[in-house]
């Protein structure tokens, strides 16, 4: 069967390949900095279990160590923009093809590994669409490297050149669910709760259903995650004032009071996943400002659609 | 009270402009501190605090490698990049005469959120759909129709491909049944004795997604306005 530790196991020997590949670029005049996170990173993939909790602790630790001395840009061998433009001419749309393999795989993959019987004997149905995922990524680059016959390195170069844009905002999602583990022992989260039912007056059904709805989305941004919100602000609104005090249906109060929180999730550079990472996969200029681009296109839709759920709440959850 | 000090950390931390990661560990090491303190704790309790908040650090950082997997991805996307595959996703849409940033992005919203609400959330994403494909794409559309484009109307139709995906994966996928968030759900009001069927939970996001489908192709609208008032305004003598 394959699990995700077979993921780990590709993802260590690629972030090891990009470490090695840096150091030889002497055009980065900070790759010695570059190859060891990399390289730190693939130590975490291959031997993470080995390390234990406090070596797993001080490798994060040298992590941002690297991080905050700065990683440097690498220059790796790629195509010239005249190579591409031929290249898109000569393979027309063809080229799309081997973009629609990773997606197709990990549905595929999926599907077979939780729909079938015989599916779980070959993949890890807990894992399925990570797993789905890398085998979909490897499919598509045989594919490309029997079709177009680029260098023997070039997915490995190609990858670093990416990598290299995205920077160390690459670990970031990985260090914020972290965090949230760290947050969740010290019990940050029930006393974030205990706040918001002791000082915010919640008298009537639209007030609580603003505060709840509000809160939601203001724990979200804080902690980068509804996920991690709605448990906290559930059990300190939702469930005692909205659903016992004034009668609304739990499922309608707890479905929307998630999308609520989703919308947080629009408005906070805490999702690194979602607003941080593809600010630097387009290489925005603002990309490590607090409100990046993309957070500033998601705000004016993110908050008419708070109030669209808090409006929403009030007309759907409650009898009368 | 004191392990909100962490959540301080974090807030002054982005204010501040710090390294993210920085702010982050920073922030995990507060709150483990701030759970240990007491006042008649010693060096050695603060020490041993901050050891033990590390080593808790470093479980969930392993615990959570899974996050960080998709970066094989690029190595795929890279070598598209390299055979021509943003080139030719320009050449394709430039020459359909109707379309437009916000109605490319529209059309992607669409199927995403479409998509998502199946259950397919894995059709897109940042590093495999949007930068080899959406962003060149909505790119080539505002060039088609207004030659040559600013800065910053470029960087503003990137930001407006990355949100599109986003908005539309978040307000399609509690659709789906299946999907973490209504499982969580579940699973949390049972925890109160509370049973719901994860069906009833996926119809109370259908309203949701609908406003989120409205609104959002308002801005789609919107945008495309507000690339021909920057393309006027600095066309203008």
């Amino acid at each position: 069967m394959i699990t995700l530790a077979h993921a780990y196991i590709v993802g260590g020997v690629f972030f090891f390949a990009v470490s090695l590949l840096s150091l030889r670029d002497v055009s980065n005049r900070r790759r010695w900095v570059n190859s060891g996170f990399w390289g730190l990173l693939a130590l975490s993939f291959l031997a993470g279990q080995y390390l234990g909790d406090l070596g797993n602790g001080l490798l994060a630790f040298g992590l941002v160590v690297l991080a905050a001395a700065g990683l440097g840009q690498g220059k790796p061998e790629t195509a010239a923009p005249e190579a591409r433009r031929e290249s898109a001419a000569h393979n027309g749309n063809l080229l799309f093809l081997p973009a629609l393999i990773i997606p197709a795989i990990a549905l595929v993959g999926t599907l077979i590994a939780k729909q079938t019987s015989w599916g779980p004997r070959y993949i890890d149905p807990a894992q399925a669409t990570l797993v789905s995922l890398v085998m979909g990524v490897l499919v598509a680059i045989a594919v490309l490297m029997l079709w177009l016959r680029p260098p023997a390195l070039a997915p490995l170069q190609e990858g670093r050149r990416l990598l290299d844009a995205v920077g160390w905002a690459a670990i970031l999602p990985q260090m914020l669910a972290s965090l949230g583990a760290v947050f969740l022992a010290a019990g940050v989260g029930d006393q974030v709760g205990r706040l918001f039912s002791d000082y915010v007056p919640i008298d009537t059904r639209l007030g609580a259903v603003a505060a709840y709805c509000l809160g939601m989305a203001l724990f979200t941004m804080i902690m980068g995650n509804a996920f991690a919100a709605f448990p906290v602000m559930t059990a300190a609104i939702g469930l005692p004032i909205l659903v016992d005090k004034f009668g609304g249906d739990p499922a309608c109060v707890c479905a929307i009071g998630m999308l609520a929180g989703f919308c947080g999730t629009l408005m906070t550079p805490m999702a690194a996943n979602f607003n941080v990472v593809p600010a630097n996969l387009l290489e925005l200029p603002d990309r490590n400002a607090a409100f990046n681009g993309v957070i500033r296109a998601q705000i004016p839709t993110a908050l008419p659609l708070l109030i669209a759920n808090m409006a929403l709440m009030r007309l759907l959850a409650f009898p009368t | 009270m004191l392990v909100l000090l962490g959540i301080a950390v974090v807030v002054l931390g982005f204010l501040l402009r710090a390294n993210p990661l920085l702010v982050v560990m920073g922030a995990a090491l507060t709150t483990g501190l701030a759970a240990a303190w007491s006042p008649g704790a010693d060096l050695n309790i603060m020490l041993a605090a901050a050891v033990s908040t590390i080593a808790s650090f470093g479980k969930a950082f392993n615990d959570n490698r899974y996050v960080s997997v998709v970066w094989l991805v690029l190595a795929a996307v890279g070598l598209l990049e390299r055979a021509g595959l943003q080139e030719r996703a320009r050449a394709a849409i430039a020459n359909v005469r109707a379309a437009t940033a916000g109605r490319l992005l529209w059309l992607y919203f669409v199927v995403r959120q479409g998509a998502a609400a199946i259950g397919l959330t894995s059709l897109g994403g940042h590093a495999q759909m949007v930068r080899p494909l959406v962003a060149p794409m909505a790119e080539a559309a505002a060039e088609t129709k207004f030659g040559a484009l600013p800065d910053r109307s470029r960087y503003r139709i990137r930001a407006h491909a990355a949100a599109a995906d986003n908005i539309a994966l978040f307000f399609g996928e509690d659709i789906f049944i299946a999907i973490a968030s209504i499982l969580l759900i579940k699973a949390f009001l049972e925890g109160y004795g509370i049973s719901v069927e994860p069906l009833q939970l996926s119809f109370w996001a259908i309203p949701t997604a609908i406003a989120a489908l409205l609104i959002h192709s308002v801005r789609l609208w919107l945008l495309d306005r507000q690339l021909h008032a920057e393309q006027n305004r600095d066309n203008a003598p």
